[in-house]
């Protein structure tokens, strides 16, 4: 599904990402931990079309297209989704306007009928629910005065509506207390199907106890130092990040 | 102040005003036309070396060959006039053509508390001889002395105390002429105390082969306690130039609203509105929008002068701004030495879409009251680009995206309108001149 060969990226001059390889199948979890600064919000930034990060390097590829080809509402349109660290405020902007727009461009791209209205606020209130979305906050502007947690349940929620491919969640879990964080979980664990496939970036692995992950990487400085099954998760928590320093290939370089 | 290039415009006037004096209408208004005369002859036409239009050359647009005679034979029916009405507002519709009221293309008014004829028919009337003329600095405004001077015909309308319009009054202005028309009417509105009025005006033009010069002059006196929405819809197009002068009087507890907005069109739009709050316990409210395309300027002038304590002002005008688009705001608050209490606030925002297009912001406030609470702000951005990236990351294309973030930056100003017809005529309006506007690019 998702093919990324040695994506090398900056941003003013900094290399961030320094050369990182990754393969995901439909049906598949992957974690993906590591420090701060390690260069994970600029995977999924990149992924998502931000030409702020330069691409030196590398290809990506989705369902066998190049994917850094693409305009973001492109990528969009094609079925990735990025569930962002900080999403944006934007007043004046309705939540449901917005919703509405997207799906409608997404199905006019996809060769599929508009949505009627009746069904869109049927679709709607079904995702409200499976999210437990509060109503109130649809009707508001685009995350004006959202709280944190409120801000990540509404990027769960327009992963929800739009049914995305490919659903990268970065750090979806930071500023959400237990209950949420399970509430979130379990609406991915809901989402979750053979055809699509996620992305969770993390740096605790408290999120991963709820979501199972098929495969953990860990990122440091900007390349993935190591993989594994879901243990991986537990090992980082125990050990901390202090012990990839060892590990590190940028650092035995150094 | 008489520049070269409108010597023969300027001729023309005098002339035409000798050949006025031999055939007087009536003896106190040829009396004001004399002083404003006088006048005029001493401003001329504003070069930018006046204050005021420092950022606004008319003289390029004064250079045109002008006829002053109305034309005749215009083929302007009602029919021509269904494509100006606002979709699904129930309304007393009003036309007048170059400047003339045209009962028979107009809607009767059935209120007998309401009272609309042509300003010329209306010298005898007791209101029109205690209200004419009485705002207007003459002294001051060039294309206001100029108005007072030569204006032919306008708009007399009157609400009597307690009166209230069972619904709007829409106000269309329609030019239509083949040779360049310099045209000034001339508007006296009138709205008893406790009355509850909704006046609609919309500017159009409806011949896009022949240039128009507009000078209009409107002065409104609103009585003790009356309620005023005040709509200014101006979508005349290229070829056009409108200046217009609007003065307010407020007395006592009376609460004034009006919602100005200017669509890309004319080669340029000048507002002048001048509101007095000569009472206690006003309400003023000023809400402006203009989108200006590629070689228009709309320049909004706007004063709000507090005389009486006990009054609240709000002023919001929002700018979104093209390509060489060139806009002025210039919005003066003055509270005078006995306004105590004034609650006075201003804001004028401006989105620029290009990094050729100007704008000249220049809110001003000048107090000379100690107990007041006022405030004015002016800001000049571009978009939001995070914004933009995230509404396309969600499968939006970038010109939606953009129309989206418009709508949003607007929006403080259209949710304001209380009659949900005229705010989606005003939506409209906006959906489409950002369509124009982006094929322009
Ligand atoms: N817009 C930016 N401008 C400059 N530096 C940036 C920008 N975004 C990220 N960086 C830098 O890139 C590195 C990786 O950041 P990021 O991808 O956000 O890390 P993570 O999400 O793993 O915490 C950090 O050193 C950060 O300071
Ligand atoms: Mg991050």
């Amino acid at each position: 599904m998702l093919s990324v060969r040695n994506l090398q990226v900056s941003i003013d001059d900094n290399e961030i990402l320094k050369g990182l390889s990754l393969e995901i199948k439909p049906g598949e979890v992957h974690a993906i931990m590591g420090p701060n600064g390690s260069g994970k919000s600029t995977l999924a930034s990149v992924l998502a079309g931000n030409e702020n990060y330069k691409v030196k390097e590398g290809k990506v590829f989705f369902e066998g297209k190049d994917l850094l080809d693409m305009a973001p509402e492109i990528r969009a349109r094609e079925g990735i989704f990025v569930a962002f660290q900080y999403p944006v405020e934007i007043p004046g902007v309705s939540n449901i306007n917005f919703l509405k727009t997207a799906l409608a461009e997404i199905k006019s791209y996809r060769n599929l009928p508009p949505l009627e209205a009746r069904d869109f606020l049927k679709l709607l209130k079904e995702k409200q629910k499976l999210v437990e979305f509060d109503a109130s906050l649809t009707n508001r502007s685009l995350n004006e005065g959202f709280s944190g947690g409120e801000k990540k349940r509404n990027e769960i929620f327009q992963l929800a509506m739009l049914d995305p491919k490919l659903a990268i969640l970065d750090e979806t879990d930071s500023g959400l207390d237990i209950d949420a964080l399970r509430i979130v979980a379990k609406g991915v664990n809901k989402l979750r199907s053979e055809k699509n496939a996620f992305i969770i970036i993390t740096h605790y692995q408290r999120l991963l106890e709820y979501i199972i992950p098929d495969f953990v990487h860990v990122l440091y400085n900007g390349q993935i130092v190591k993989s594994g099954g879901k243990e991986l998760a537990l090992e980082l928590e125990e050990k901390g990040y202090d012990w990839l320093k060892e590990i590190s290939p940028t650092d035995e370089l150094a | 102040m008489i520049t070269e290039i409108n010597n023969s415009l300027y001729d023309q006037f005098i002339a035409d005003f000798e050949e006025r004096a031999a055939r007087i209408e009536n003896e106190s208004v040829y009396s004001l036309r004399k002083k404003a005369m006088e006048q005029f002859k001493l401003l001329g036409f504003p070069s930018t070396k006046v204050e005021d239009w420092k950022y606004t050359n008319v003289m390029p647009f004064l250079s045109a060959d002008f006829t002053f005679k109305q034309p005749v034979n215009t083929n302007t029916t009602e029919v021509g006039i269904q494509q100006f009405r606002i979709a699904a507002l129930e309304c007393y519709q009003i036309v007048l053509l170059n400047g003339e009221y045209q009962p028979q293309l107009s809607d009767e008014i059935v209120n007998k508390n309401i009272s609309v004829t042509s300003l010329k028919e209306s010298y005898q009337e007791e209101t029109f001889q205690k209200n004419f003329g009485q705002q207007l600095n003459l002294n001051k405004h060039h294309f206001g002395a100029l108005n007072t001077a030569f204006f032919k015909d306008g708009l007399f309308i009157t609400t009597k105390d307690n009166a209230v319009a069972e619904k709007p009054l829409h106000i269309i202005y329609l030019f239509d002429s083949d040779a360049n028309l310099f045209i000034q009417p001339r508007h006296l509105f009138v709205f008893g105390k406790n009355s509850n009025t909704t006046l609609i005006e919309t500017y159009v033009a409806a011949n896009v082969n022949s240039k128009v010069f507009i000078n209009s002059v409107s002065e409104i006196t609103m009585g003790e306690n009356a309620s005023l929405h005040h709509y200014n819809i101006q979508t005349p197009h290229d070829g056009t130039v409108l200046i217009n002068h609007t003065e307010v009087n407020q007395k006592d507890s009376s609460c004034y609203n009006n919602y100005c907005t200017s669509f890309p069109g004319a080669d340029l739009i000048r507002n002048n509105l001048n509101v007095a709050l000569e009472g206690e316990n006003i309400g003023s409210h000023l809400y402006g929008l203009y989108l200006v395309a590629d070689k228009q300027l709309i320049d909004n002038h706007t004063l709000v002068d507090h005389r009486k304590p006990h009054c609240q002002s709000n002023e919001l005008y929002k700018g979104v701004m093209k390509e060489n688009a060139l806009g002025v705001f210039n919005g003066k608050v003055l509270v005078r030495k006995d306004a105590q209490k004034t609650n006075a606030f201003q804001q004028n925002n401006n989105l620029m879409l290009s990094s050729s297009a100007v704008i000249e912001s220049k809110p001003q406030l000048e107090i000379f009251a100690d107990d007041v609470k006022c405030s004015h702000g002016s800001t000049v951005g571009r978009f939001n680009e995070d914004a933009l990236f995230y509404l396309r990351s969600r499968g939006i294309s970038e010109e939606q995206a953009i129309a989206l973030l418009i709508n949003a930056f607007v929006f403080d100003v259209t949710e304001k309108i209380p009659i949900p017809a005229i705010q989606l005529h005003i939506n409209k309006l906006i959906e489409q001149s950002l369509n124009e506007l982006e094929t322009v690019s």
